[in-house]
């Protein structure tokens, strides 16, 4: 459904005198198959935004390409357009209109008829739950009733492919659940779902499958469950005082159970081991014998976010 | 004829939006209405005119011309807040024209400017003001003209600088030497050699000889139809020179 192949984007900025070049995007390749939603995981930065941006027609790649819904990106922007969906993370929607009019608005600029497009208006609104504050104007809407008539306003017209770019952030958790059953609606419907996101847990949940993204490259991409098991073993937070951290580093980091070990920030540090039942008395024994103080211990299974770190060396929650 | 109906749409939005609120062109019309009150009866005198009418055959034309001006150059703010609200980028997702975007925010600029110049010229109607309806018509051509194209400009400005503190002292800028330069409020008649001079490169200055000469009974001076066709080939540059910027890419 969505193909890539080498899309980048790099952009000129003045601080200034200076003019330095941000290459926000260095090279992706996806291929999405219809159908699923497919997720964009990555930290502020990482280069989202602009490639949906660039997908979504709205600025234009300096290299690669793409085919989305079966139509060239580079060659015939405005047809991918009426096949496309797209909602940006900033928002959409103007004041002093009503949800109403927007969404028959929208509808009218994709060429729809007026009576169409109302009743068009007038279904999205039953299915968004957004009949009761139809009429009234957007500026008195909440902040999840307003990504919900922005979400209405992607899907108008019947696209084969929405992006939506961080549907959820800024939702309190109950709605950000509601958004994520109105996400799993549209692909019921047969739509294929782009979308972007820094929380791990809407990654893991909401996402059949998930490309991470850092400074502007994927740098993993796979099913949640797939890119988990990629990672073998378990993982061991051992917490530690940040002046005791570097002494254990160097007494564990030789241990042969120990696969590879990560350094945290707060102190302490993040072992990946084969298996952690065995490792954990091993472990507490080394440090035990040098005399330091052990604060914490704990023993879970790899997350996304130990995905993100073996990929990149650091961790998506301390970005 | 989809753009004629894409550039409907956009108009009919546009126009909505601003009938909710409707102040605003009341706004755009205190001005000039307290120049036509309070300026104006100094013109009699000042320009030895035979009657107040003769002295308002001169000022209403060229405050018109002002209001035209002023008015579509002020316009871009509007899409600031739009481009802020990512009205803009939503728009430009979906196929419709991108010169409808333009020309349906300018038209409607264009409408909201013919209905302050029906105020001043009705308000000038009372002091004695007497104009041929035929002539009236060909002048607000020109006005409507005048205001399309500014607006366009002010929208084109504004997608590129997309920022209010950038577009005020531009438009400042360039609107302050237009205006001096063109005549309106008093007719360059009066002004040094060198400075009609320098007037003859400013198109509005055209433009205000023409709408005054229409004011005039004059329609067969060569002024009307030079600054008509000045100001058309102007609008026209304009509108296209804008509807690129909103198919340009935009953040
Ligand atoms: N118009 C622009 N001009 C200059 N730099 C830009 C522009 N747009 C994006 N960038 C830069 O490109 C990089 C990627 O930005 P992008 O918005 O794609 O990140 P993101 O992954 O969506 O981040 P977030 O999670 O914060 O939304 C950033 O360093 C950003 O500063
Ligand atoms: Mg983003």
């Amino acid at each position: 459904m969505i193909q890539t192949r080498g899309l980048r984007k790099s952009f000129r900025s003045r601080a200034g005198r200076e003019v330095k070049t941000v290459d926000a995007v260095r090279g992706v390749d996806l291929d999405v198959p219809a159908g699923e939603i497919f997720g964009f995981l990555g930290p502020n930065g990482a280069g989202k935004t602009t490639t949906l941006r660039m997908l979504a027609t709205l600025i234009e790649p300096d290299g690669g390409q793409a085919t989305i819904a079966g139509a060239d990106l580079l060659k015939n922007p405005g047809e991918v357009r009426r096949r496309i969906g797209y909602v940006a993370q900033g928002g959409s929607t103007w004041d002093e209109s009503t949800g109403r009019e927007e969404l028959v608005l929208q509808a009218r600029m994709y060429g729809i008829g007026k009576a169409e497009a109302q009743r068009r208006a007038i279904r999205a609104l039953e299915a968004f739950q957004l009949t009761e504050f139809a009429d009234r104007k957007c500026k008195t809407y909440s902040g999840g009733q307003r990504r919900r008539v922005e979400i209405a306003l992607g899907i108008i017209h019947e696209p084969k492919i929405v992006f939506l770019d961080e549907p959820t952030t800024g939702l309190d958790p109950q709605s950000r659940a509601h958004m994520w059953d109105e996400i799993r609606r549209l692909r019921t419907d047969g739509m294929t779902v782009f979308i972007t996101t820094h929380y791990l847990d809407e990654a893991d949940a909401l996402c059949d499958r998930i490309a991470i993204m850092d400074h502007g490259e994927v740098v993993a991409e796979g099913t949640p469950t797939e890119l988990k098991r990629e990672i073998s073993g378990d993982v061991v937070q051992v917490g530690l005082d940040v002046s005791a951290t570097g002494e254990a580093e160097k007494l564990l980091d030789g241990e042969e159970y120990v696969n590879r070990l990560e350094l945290l920030d707060e102190g302490g540090l993040r072992l990946f081991v084969d298996e952690g039942a065995t490792a954990i008395p091993r472990i507490l024994r080394r440090v035990d014998a040098a005399g330091l103080d052990l604060k914490s211990i704990e023993l879970h299974r790899p997350s996304l976010d130990d995905v993100f770190l073996t990929k990149t060396g650091r961790s998506l929650r301390e970005s | 004829m989809k753009l004629a109906r894409d550039t409907w749409l956009i108009f009919q939005r546009q126009l909505k939006l601003l009938l909710r609120n409707p102040v605003w062109v009341f706004v755009g019309v205190f001005q000039p209405v307290m120049y036509l009150l309070l300026f104006a009866p100094l013109l009699k005198p000042a320009l030895n005119a035979p009657t107040q009418a003769e002295a308002y055959k001169i000022f209403v034309p060229g405050l018109l011309v002002l209001l035209a001006i002023f008015g579509g150059l002020f316009q871009g703010f509007g899409l600031i807040a739009e481009l802020r609200a990512g009205v803009i980028e939503r728009s430009r997702v979906t196929p419709i024209s991108r010169f409808a975007l333009l020309l349906g925010r300018s038209l409607r600029d264009v409408v909201s400017l013919m209905v302050q110049a029906v105020i001043i010229t009705l308000l000038a109607l009372l002091f004695d003001l007497r104009v041929f309806i035929g002539d009236l018509l060909l002048a607000y051509l020109m006005l409507a003209l005048i205001a399309l194209m500014t607006s366009a400009v002010s929208y084109g400005v504004a997608l590129k600088v997309k920022s209010e503190d950038a577009l005020a002292p531009l438009m400042n800028t360039v609107a302050q030497p237009v205006l001096l330069l063109s005549g309106i409020l008093l007719p360059l008649a009066f002004a040094p050699g060198w400075l009609q001079g320098v007037a003859k490169w400013n198109p509005f200055s055209w433009a205000v000889d023409g709408t005054r000469a229409l004011f005039n009974g004059d329609i067969g001076n060569d002024r009307v139809w030079q600054g008509l066709s000045i100001i058309t080939v102007l609008a026209a540059a304009g509108v296209y020179w804008a509807a690129r910027q909103f198919a340009r890419s935009v953040r």
